[in-house]
């Protein structure tokens, strides 16, 4: 088939593909909407949902549109409702900033409530939302943590630098957006990704307009001692892939000018 | 008859001129009021036509008051190139200074500098030369009714190159604004020779009289459809008495004398015409004899890339090392500026070039123009001959270079049409509502406005003379929330009310904002090609140096470093991106390593089209093509069959272990790419499993693992895919996503630039894309994923012309089994398996393979 064939076709959605790799000796289960599923604690992990930062943009005089937290909210909800998890754990940055919880509208906030009925439900603080989830007039569900252990993981917002003597052994954290650019049939493609060493694991993000940081940039490759894996999200599979190919394309210094939404 | 008043036409006589009849009739209709069309031949005086009713008018001024009325600016000038407003500058100062006027003249494009913005605001010119781009921003001024109140007359020159499309809804937009600062105002269009003058008369006139429109009558403003029938029924239904139909009649139509008709041949090469391909690689030599023929050619070709490909091709043949250079509009502007420069001191032979010279600069004495590979379209092909003998009564000289055989009967079918007249008819336009949107908010950046006077404003200009009042409302809707069904956005609006009921931008930081992103045009996200240097030490970093010019980004994301390729006339090496810039260093390789991407850039005209066709199904008509053409169309007729000019050939054949169907619309690779996407879908579903397609100009194919020639064509072919299939398959599209980036750029809902920094087009392109599947789920019926959805089908799918096409064939569809590829189908096989490495230096590639195919098909040929 070529190519241009290859876009007119396509192909019928299969369920998620999802890449099963271990963790300070915990399965981890990456999937393909870009959560985290712990098997053996029954958790569901997500980062970075950026809950209404369409409306922050609109705030300022840009008016994306106002969806982006009932889209977020659909895939968590659909991956909740396959699952069933016992935990939910949001690794923070679940807000895009300290006023979106008020800005939310009523369907998208009672969701929240609906989803978190049932089940352990647990915000951990980032730094997009501490603001957010410190105020205690809003009632959200479930408890505010700034970290946390969970097995042999330790679940965080922010990746803690290397040093000579840690290496972050079973940290699991957010906060970077990490994206892949994969080249094939003469196209690059940018997709959000998972990237482990088997050591430590960061997690996609996982709201509707986040953006991504190039696995490349320092801020990311910085923090493997040795050459890691991604795992990038394909539209009905995960596909892991070599730190050589993600690395390969634009070689040189591949400093992108993104940013942390 | 008019009579010039005595300083001009002294001024004519000490020149041992005589004014034109046309010039003549210009001045008339500025002295009448009336607003003016010319249309002209290139080298007819055409733009001193335009200046000389303000010439007259501010010499008769006297001197010009420091304040108050009269102090304002009179003529204001755009051109839809930023070259051209300095080029004019000077043949405009010629007059001035000869007559001795006193007559201030000042040019303004974004290069301005800061400084001398400020000074035209605070003491404007008689006279303002200028570009649509800055008009737009004209209109988002606090203050620009004031500053335009003395505007006597504004002067659209090429108005043919810009009036159909974004650029020129915002340009009618912008002239409807001055037209009510200055009622008086005249609107006069200089325009190339066009098929139909009356479309452009019709854009180019203001409304009559705009009718007032009470509260009581909105009820009975219909919410019209925008479709062909509405200008002719404005959905005023109000109006007092019948509206013009398009208002066309209000502007006087000047036509020049044509000049002297152009001299065009075909290039029949010596060897013989190549079977397919479309760089014209094989008349290089004969090129290059022509060129030291000529004082100073200039060689057409259709894309950038091909113009790299034919300059490097020349400079390896360049034995008497002719200085021959390069013009395209990916080098840096500097450059670029070099190269006209050397043109117009006569430095140069030759110059290849895009259709960054078509317009009007008079660079050089040019005395031949040659085409290489078919020119897609006649009014192209006589706007490029018009370069040369830039004097109206010598012909011009022109030489078309085909690349392939089609090309070979295009290029005679083009050189037919230009003899007869025959200009290529633009489809109707409507104006589109993402620029409305960019519009709507700059009014409101400059005044507070009332809606039912802005759309009385509005629905005067041509592209919206159809625009409902729902549509309206919607847009302002879109500019101040974003036109959501979920209204969570009320409280940011960017436009708010005032106590009288007038809408006007919330703050200045947000009219600052917008002032800063606007302008309809939208580049693919491109990339400043820099040479790379080293930086000391170990790190042996690169660092960016010179720029070389611009390129887009998609090209740079299939290399990986050490990869060669051609730019700006040179082999480079590609070394990395970093941030904007992609590094390139020297490279030693004669051959680039990765091949340009190919394909011509505009697809074949509808009439050259239908020219070609007839051409082809007429025998006696093929007498004057060379004689291996009239044997490759023999031998289709022997083979296989030629269609007549109504029908459609369809050939099915099977070939290796795969098979293939065939089929010629000569419809032009948009709309052949487009049907290609459908029928593949149909194919699918039928389960012959087809396999791949690809496409040229004239015919495309489609393989497949099953044979094909059992189908009911007609019902394959059946115009009814143009519904849902089409609808399906455009969602999933990547053609939808770009054209919706496109939308939200001028629309404004993504910006472009912010204070402080510039957003690389990277980014634009990722959070669009994410705007876009969010919206469509959540809002398939927003405007802005509407107008995508109009754009994609016009521009980038030729739907229109799509469903025409599948229109006259119905019933008409000629099906051919055979049992081996037939001599019309090489050009389109050969296309097999490079479609990615496409293009021009993968010719060697394709050579071997075409031969092989030529061979097949040629077995048992002879006797």
């Amino acid at each position: 088939m070529n190519a241009a064939l290859r876009q007119t076709l396509s192909p019928t959605r299969k369920p998620c593909g999802s890449l099963r790799v271990q963790i300070a000796g915990e399965t981890c289960v990456l999937r393909c909407s870009g959560a985290l599923w712990l098997p053996a604690h029954r958790t569901l992990i997500a980062a970075d949902l950026h809950l209404e930062k369409g409306s922050a943009f609109a705030a300022r005089g840009q008016m994306l549109p106002p969806y982006d937290s009932r889209a977020t909210l659909d895939r968590l909800e659909a991956e909740i409702a396959e699952l069933d998890p016992v935990r939910v754990i949001l690794l923070g940055d679940s807000f895009h900033d300290r006023k979106a919880v008020p800005r939310m509208a009523v369907e998208d906030r009672l969701r929240l409530d609906r989803l978190a009925a049932g089940r352990d439900w647990t915000w951990l603080e980032g730094n997009h939302d501490r603001e957010a989830l410190t105020a205690s007039t809003l009632g959200l569900p479930g408890v505010v943590l700034a970290e946390m252990r969970l097995g042999g993981l330790r679940l965080t917002h922010e990746p803690e630098p290397r040093t000579g003597t840690d290496d972050r052994q079973g940290e699991v954290a957010g906060h970077l957006h990490p994206a892949a650019r994969v080249v094939a049939y003469g196209r690059g493609v940018r997709r959000p990704c998972f990237i482990t060493d088997g050591s430590r694991l960061i997690l996609p993000a996982f709201g509707a307009f986040t953006g991504g940081l190039d696995v490349c940039d320092p801020a990311i490759a910085d923090l493997f001692g040795s050459e890691p894996m991604a795992a990038v999200l394909g539209r009905d599979k995960v596909h892991a892939v070599s730190w050589k190919t993600c690395a390969e394309p634009a070689g040189l210094d591949r400093r992108r000018s993104g940013r942390f939404a | 008859m008019t009579t010039l008043p005595l300083l001009f036409a002294d001024w004519f006589a000490r020149r041992s001129w005589s004014p034109r009849r046309h010039q003549l009739e210009m001045v008339a209709a500025g002295q009448a009021g009336a607003h003016a069309l010319l249309v002209a031949p290139t080298g007819g005086g055409k733009t001193l036509a335009g200046f000389l009713p303000s010439l007259i008018d501010l010499a008769e001024r006297g001197p010009k008051p420091q304040t108050g009325p009269g102090s304002g600016v009179h003529t204001l000038y755009l051109s839809p190139l930023k070259a051209l407003t300095t080029d004019v500058e000077r043949n405009l100062m010629t007059p001035i200074r000869e007559i001795g006027l006193n007559i201030h003249v000042e040019t303004r494009t974004g290069d301005t500098k800061q400084s001398k913005r400020q000074r035209q605001r605070d003491f404007p010119p008689d006279i303002l030369l200028t570009t649509p781009e800055q008009l737009a921003l004209f209109c988002a001024w606090e203050g620009a009714r004031s500053y335009f109140a003395d505007l006597k007359c504004v002067v659209l020159d090429e108005v043919h190159a810009i009036w159909s499309g974004k650029r020129g809804d915002l340009l009618s937009l912008g002239l409807g604004r001055l037209q009510s600062f200055a009622p008086g105002m005249r609107r006069v269009g200089l325009s190339a020779t066009i098929e139909d003058p009356d479309l452009i008369r019709g854009w180019l006139a203001p409304r009559f009289n705009p009718p007032p429109l009470g509260e009581g009558d909105r009820e009975a403003v219909e919410g019209a459809d925008l479709d062909a029938d509405s200008e002719a029924s404005p959905p005023h239904q109000a109006s007092p008495g019948p509206l013009p139909p398009s208002g066309g009649d209000l502007v006087r139509l000047v036509k020049g004398d044509p000049g002297a008709p152009a001299v065009i041949d075909v290039l029949i090469s010596e060897g013989h015409v190549p079977w397919a391909g479309h760089t014209g690689r094989h008349a290089i030599p004969e090129v290059y004899a022509a060129i030291q023929r000529a004082n100073l050619a200039l060689i057409f070709v259709n894309t950038r890339w091909q113009s790299e490909f034919v300059f490097q091709q020349l400079w390896e043949i360049n034995d008497a090392s002719l200085p021959i250079g390069l013009h395209h509009g990916s080098l840096a502007a500097e450059q670029r500026r070099k190269v006209e420069a050397a043109m117009a001191r006569g430095d140069l032979r030759a110059v290849v070039c895009t259709s960054t010279l078509d317009l009007g600069i008079d660079w050089g004495d040019v005395d031949l123009v040659i085409q290489m590979a078919a020119p897609k379209g006649s009014s192209r092909l006589v706007q490029r001959i018009g370069r040369a003998n830039h004097r109206l009564d010598e012909p011009s000289r022109a030489l078309l270079v085909p690349a392939s055989r089609f090309e070979m009967l295009e290029c005679q079918a083009a050189r037919e049409a230009v003899a007869d007249n025959a200009f290529d008819w633009e489809p109707i336009h409507i104006g589109t509502l993402d620029t409305l949107a960019q519009h709507v908010m700059g009014v409101a950046c400059s005044e507070a406005f009332d809606m039912q006077a802005l759309y009385d404003e509005i629905t005067g200009c041509g592209p919206y003379r159809g625009l409902s009042w729902e549509q309206f409302e919607e847009v302002v809707d879109f500019v101040a929330t974003g036109g959501y069904a979920l209204r969570t956005y009320d409280r940011f609006a960017r436009i708010v009310r005032t106590p009288d009921g007038r809408w006007k931008v919330r703050n200045q930081h947000i009219a600052q904002r917008h002032r800063m992103n606007v302008g309809a045009i939208v580049s693919a996200g491109t990339l400043n090609v820099r040479v790379a240097g080293r930086r000391g030490g170990a790190a042996r970093q690169l660092v960016p140096g010179r720029k070389v010019g611009e390129a887009e980004e998609w090209y740079f994301e299939q290399l990986t470093p050490g990869d060669t390729f051609l730019f700006a006339g040179q082999v480079w090496a590609f070394q990395g991106i970093v941030g904007t810039d992609a590094l390139v260093t020297h490279a030693n390789d004669k051959e680039p390593k990765i091949p340009s991407w190919g394909g011509s850039k505009f697809p074949l005209s509808t009439s050259l089209a239908d020219r070609v066709r007839t051409m082809v199904q007429d025998p006696d008509h093929w007498r004057v093509l060379p004689p291996d053409v009239q044997e490759w169309l023999e031998l289709q007729a022997e083979r296989s069959a030629i269609p007549d000019a109504e029908s459609m050939l369809v050939e099915t054949f099977p070939r290796g272990s795969r098979h293939f169907l065939v089929a010629y619309p000569f419809e032009g690779n948009l709309a052949h790419t487009t049907l290609c996407m459908l029928l593949t879908r149909r194919l699918d579903r039928l389960g012959v499993g087809p396999l791949g397609f690809v496409v040229t100009d004239y015919s495309l194919a489609v393989w497949s693992i099953k044979p094909m020639d059992r189908i009911d064509l007609d019902a394959l072919f059946q115009p009814d895919m143009l519904g849902d299939d089409l609808e399906a398959w455009l969602e999933e599209s990547f053609m939808m996503k770009r054209s919706f980036r496109n939308c939200a750029l001028i629309s404004g809902l993504i910006e472009r630039r912010q204070p402080g920094a510039e957003k690389t087009g990277r980014q634009v392109t990722f959070s669009t894309d994410l705007i876009y599947d969010v919206l469509r789920r959540h809002q398939p019926d927003h405007l802005l994923l509407k107008t995508a959805r109009a754009d994609a089908a016009s521009g980038l799918l030729d739907v229109a012309r799509l469903g025409q096409m599948l229109t006259r064939i119905e019933g008409r569809i000629r099906h051919q089994p055979l049992t081996r590829p037939s001599p019309f189908c090489v050009p389109v096989l050969v296309q097999i398996g490079r479609e990615r490495v496409g293009g021009d230096a993968a010719e060697m590639i394709l050579d071997e393979s075409a031969e092989q195919l030529i061979a097949e098909v040629m077995d048992e040929a002879a006797p």
